[in-house]
């Protein structure tokens, strides 16, 4: 091994293996979410009443979220309600995310965050943890939805972050794929609940975490 | 306070160095761009911490250490993603050469594919070290910046991954 050899070697490597490039898209996506950032930093902290936990859950889906949320929050003023569920289901997604309330319990441990809703909700949500499987439980939150209050459960993948919304449904039937403003929204029936998983993850991992909780 | 522009002009003309050993690290895209966009805005917010120091080995320490962590989980908890390596050597056109005969364009190809595979079956502390000096040629002390490592184990490093890629790629040079 002499130094020839390493010489004709660095000549291979740099003549011939592949030089990953950056996507355009990769950069527009860090530099809107640095000036985004940047407008944040600077904005009074009095006049800020939620902050920007972008930085923990990095992703470029989570900075669709942020760019969608913060039109929102800027130029309506407050979250717009949606016409529709998959609105609704989205906006409460975002908002958790960016209120940093996502959890008002955090634990992977199925057996504290069930009995949890205990006394807040008139129903008992199943609840599982699946780190085994890859989607680690994180927590559960009390939301509010349709006009009712419902079982919110975190869900993690990498470093995105999944809500399922759980309340009682009589019926029963095929899972559905939907999306809205970039997130996709995932939905079925079963074991008397129905189920809507809401994440900036991509739709076939959604599917596998439905398929894991029907 | 970090300054946007200051960070524009220093930092960001590393993104292409930091998603290189990103997704050689990694070995796929998705998961190298998440990694990637996730280290920018760490560093965002520590800019300031940067002071006088040099940005590169900067951005490049924070992107390898947020790899590693995804590695370590990965190990934890395998198959969580698809590894597109292969698809990818699959799929991938052939390079375009105009004027070159087809015998030329093919025989090139197959050296980046064996050059590839066999950066590709190193670990990653040794992968590391070769994309960082042979692909972005960088400083002994940068990579040992980088890596969080001294500079002797850079190049002890170097010196083994060289080893082992010579044997794996022995081909390429006897033939000379």
């Amino acid at each position: 091994m002499n130094e020839e050899n390493d010489d004709e070697l660095s000549h291979l490597i740099r003549a011939h293996a592949t030089r990953h490039r950056a996507s355009p898209a990769l950069e527009a996506a860090v530099r809107t979410e640095i000036a985004l950032q940047s407008a944040s930093m600077r904005r009074p902290v009095s006049a800020s009443p939620w902050r920007w936990p972008i930085w923990r859950f990095g992703g470029v889906g989570f900075a669709c979220g942020i760019i969608v949320g913060a039109v929102v929050m800027l130029v309506a003023g407050q979250p717009r309600d949606a016409g529709n569920l998959e609105g609704e289901l989205t906006g409460s997604h975002v908002r958790a995310l960016m209120a940093n309330h996502l959890t008002d319990i955090a634990s992977s441990d199925q057996h504290t965050v069930k009995p949890w809703f205990q006394g807040k909700l008139d129903y008992s949500p199943p609840v599982q943890d699946l780190g085994m499987q890859g989607f680690p439980l994180v927590g559960g939150r009390l939301d509010y939805l349709s006009g009712r209050a419902v079982a919110a459960l975190v869900y993690r993948r990498h470093d995105h972050l999944i809500n399922v919304f759980v309340w009682p449904d009589s019926g029963d039937g095929q899972t559905t794929l939907g999306g809205h403003q970039g997130y996709n929204v995932l939905h079925w029936r079963g074991g008397g609940m129905q189920y809507w998983a809401v994440s900036d993850v991509n739709a076939a991992e959604l599917q596998t975490l439905g398929r894991l909780l029907r | 306070m970090a300054n946007e522009r200051d960070f524009e002009t220093l930092v960001l003309p590393h993104l292409h160095a930091a998603f290189n050993l990103a997704r050689w690290l990694v070995r796929d895209d998705h998961v190298a761009e998440d990694i990637v966009q996730d280290a920018c805005l760490k560093a965002y917010r520590y800019f300031g911490s940067l002071r006088e120091g040099d940005p590169r080995p900067w951005l490049m320490g924070i992107v390898r250490n947020n790899c590693y962590t995804w590695l370590e989980e990965e190990r934890l908890i395998p198959g969580r993603v698809e590894l597109d390596d292969e698809l990818i050597d699959t799929l991938s056109a052939p390079e375009h050469g105009q004027g070159m005969d087809p015998g030329a364009i093919l025989d090139r190809e197959r050296t980046r594919k064996a050059v590839d595979d066999a950066i590709r079956a190193l670990t990653p502390p040794f992968r590391e070290v070769v994309v960082l000096r042979e692909l972005e040629g960088l400083s002994y002390a940068e990579i040992a910046q980088i890596a969080s490592i001294p500079i002797g184990t850079v190049m002890s490093r170097l010196s083994r991954a060289r080893a082992e890629l010579k044997g794996t790629l022995a081909l390429f040079w006897r033939n000379k």
